[in-house]
């Protein structure tokens, strides 16, 4: 990750438009004084969004506390906020709950082309997938080799644990994983649940969830200060991203970057992959158990494939029908981000509607992904809508888990190998099954981060080698 | 067979030109696909096919004749 550190050519200049602006979008009812329809988002936000389809239809604004989101739904909207380039609708400034956790100055003070220079170039790309999916499956053999023969696990912890590790290692480094303990997930869990939405109000506001972050950023502060002195007094270790960082100078000699500043950029680069991956482990592992069919066809695929002793690494990057079928169909029902949002940069036209500089545009994965003119009996799980003939994640506008367009998640690929990975390790190892009433599985969706909402127990069992 | 670009959505991350590089480049200077071959010969199917499918905007098509 180099976004705001690589010298790059100046972004291009936005294009003027002439256009007379068109009509401006209805905006929703029921909004409260000052506050709009943030409890409405902060207690059920999915609710919230279909609502406003079903009242304003296509195009339609929200009030957060004063900034102005306006909700675009349909296949032909969300294609045109899809379509519209970094310059004119920028991911800076719409997410105010963010700033606190990453610290001033650490992700978005890149220009667009800046951040797209810096995302090209690194570890997401192509050729590292193979090294990646190798310390995946590791990371992934070493966490069941704590389970034991049998036992009870929590799918959160277990997922948001493993995740740690595996991002860690792909993307900063072999050694500094191993610095990384149990600790490291639980400061990023509170971290995690610091994304309250009343951040529209103020993201300082002294209230227990804001304490809580904060606590936890400081935490994650002093754990990585005593890894880099530790590494520091150890200059014989390789050097890794974060050795380099710390020890480049100013011309006056004092240190470029603070630890609290590279802690922003752990927390940056490991943000976007965790709680996203985590999560839909989870709905993978909790839908094949509730439906105990496609599980044995999940299963019964794996035991196939890796029946010659191939690789996990080698399989992972290649096709595995029945396995990305579950997952992609549990990336539709639960999907980890439900509102994506951009700010308005330079006037956002659509169909004679007209979206001004400083508002938000916003799409929402959760309704997208069960519109039933796009997905036929949108709330049945069936992977096999991925099957060839079906194919309907080819709905590029509409089966929008990472996003799409040039808004599509650059971490897409990535994403699934590591899907891919845990569980060619995990379910050639163990059977689950769930340890409460199936229908008792649920996300939280109190914080604009979704996680699952605790305790989402399973038990697990060694199969017969 | 026949290779579809949609110019808007590809952001030059060069995927496709690691699957197929004979049928694939990417401009350095417009960061855009180039497609060497738009009717690529049957031997290379799958490597294109492989190419649209991991494309991270979605930027490519195949259109069979």
């Amino acid at each position: 990750m180099s976004t705001a550190l690589e010298p790059t050519a100046a972004a291009p200049a936005a294009p003027a438009p002439e256009r007379k602006p068109g009509k401006a979008p209805p905006v929703l009812s029921g909004g409260w004084p000052l506050l709009g329809h943030l409890q409405e988002l902060r207690k059920r936000p999915i609710e919230l969004f279909a609502r406003v389809r079903r009242e304003c239809g296509e195009i339609g604004e929200m009030s957060f506390a004063g900034s102005r989101v306006v909700l675009l739904t349909g296949e032909p909207a969300q294609e045109a906020f899809f379509r519209s380039s970094d310059e004119q609708l920028d991911q800076a400034a719409a997410y105010p709950f963010m700033t606190p956790i990453f610290g001033k100055g650490v992700l978005f003070d890149a220009s667009p082309e800046q951040r797209r220079q810096g995302l090209r170039n690194q570890s997401l790309r192509d050729s590292f997938m193979r090294g990646h999916a190798e310390l995946i499956a590791t990371e992934t053999e070493r966490m069941m080799d704590k389970l034991g023969d049998s036992g009870e696990l929590d799918l959160l912890d277990f997922f948001s644990e493993l995740t740690i590790y595996t991002s860690s290692a792909c993307l900063i480094g072999k050694e500094f994983r191993e610095e990384l303990s149990a600790e490291y997930f639980r400061v990023f869990y509170e971290l995690e649940k610091g994304t309250d939405a009343i951040a529209y109000v103020n993201p300082d506001l002294p209230l227990p969830q804001f304490r809580r972050r904060d606590r936890a950023r400081r935490r994650l502060v002093e754990l990585l200060s005593e890894v880099f002195e530790r590494r520091a007094r150890q200059p014989s270790e390789k050097r890794e991203l974060f050795d380099v960082l710390l020890s480049l100078k100013l011309p006056d000699g004092s240190p470029r970057f603070s630890v609290d500043q590279v802690t922003g950029m752990f927390i940056s680069m490991m943000f976007a992959g965790h709680h996203t991956t985590s999560g839909t482990a989870a709905w993978t592992l909790i839908e094949l158990l509730r439906h105990p069919e496609f599980g044995a066809r999940v299963v019964g695929e794996l035991d196939s494939l890796y029946a010659d002793g191939r690789e996990v690494s080698y399989q992972a990057l290649r096709e595995i029908p029945e396995l990305e079928g579950a997952i992609k169909e549990a990336l539709r029902l639960h999907p980890p981000l439900i509102l994506l949002m951009r700010k308005v940069v330079y006037n956002f036209d659509y169909a004679g509607w007209t979206v001004p500089a400083g508002k938000l545009v916003a799409v929402s994965p959760a309704i997208s992904n069960r519109m039933p003119e796009c997905f036929p009996d949108p709330d049945r799980y069936d992977p096999d809508r991925y099957q060839e003939g079906r194919e309907e994640d080819a709905r590029l506008f509409a089966w929008i888990p990472f996003g799409a367009g040039r808004h599509r998640c650059v971490g897409a690929a990535f994403a699934m190998m590591q899907l891919k990975a845990i569980f060619s390790a995990l379910l050639r190892r163990y059977e689950f099954e769930l340890a409460q009433p199936p229908a008792s599985y649920r996300n939280d969706h109190s914080k604009m981060v979704v996680q699952l909402a605790q305790p989402c127990p399973a038990r697990y069992r060694r199969r017969a080698p | 067979m026949r290779v579809r670009v949609d110019t808007d959505l590809c952001q030059g991350h060069a995927v496709c030109k690691e699957e197929a590089p004979a049928v694939f480049d990417v401009d350095r200077a417009t960061n855009k696909v180039v497609v060497l071959a738009e009717r690529p010969d049957e031997p290379l199917a799958a490597a294109v096919k492989r190419a649209v499918k991991y494309c991270p905007t979605r930027a490519l098509r195949l259109e069979l004749d």
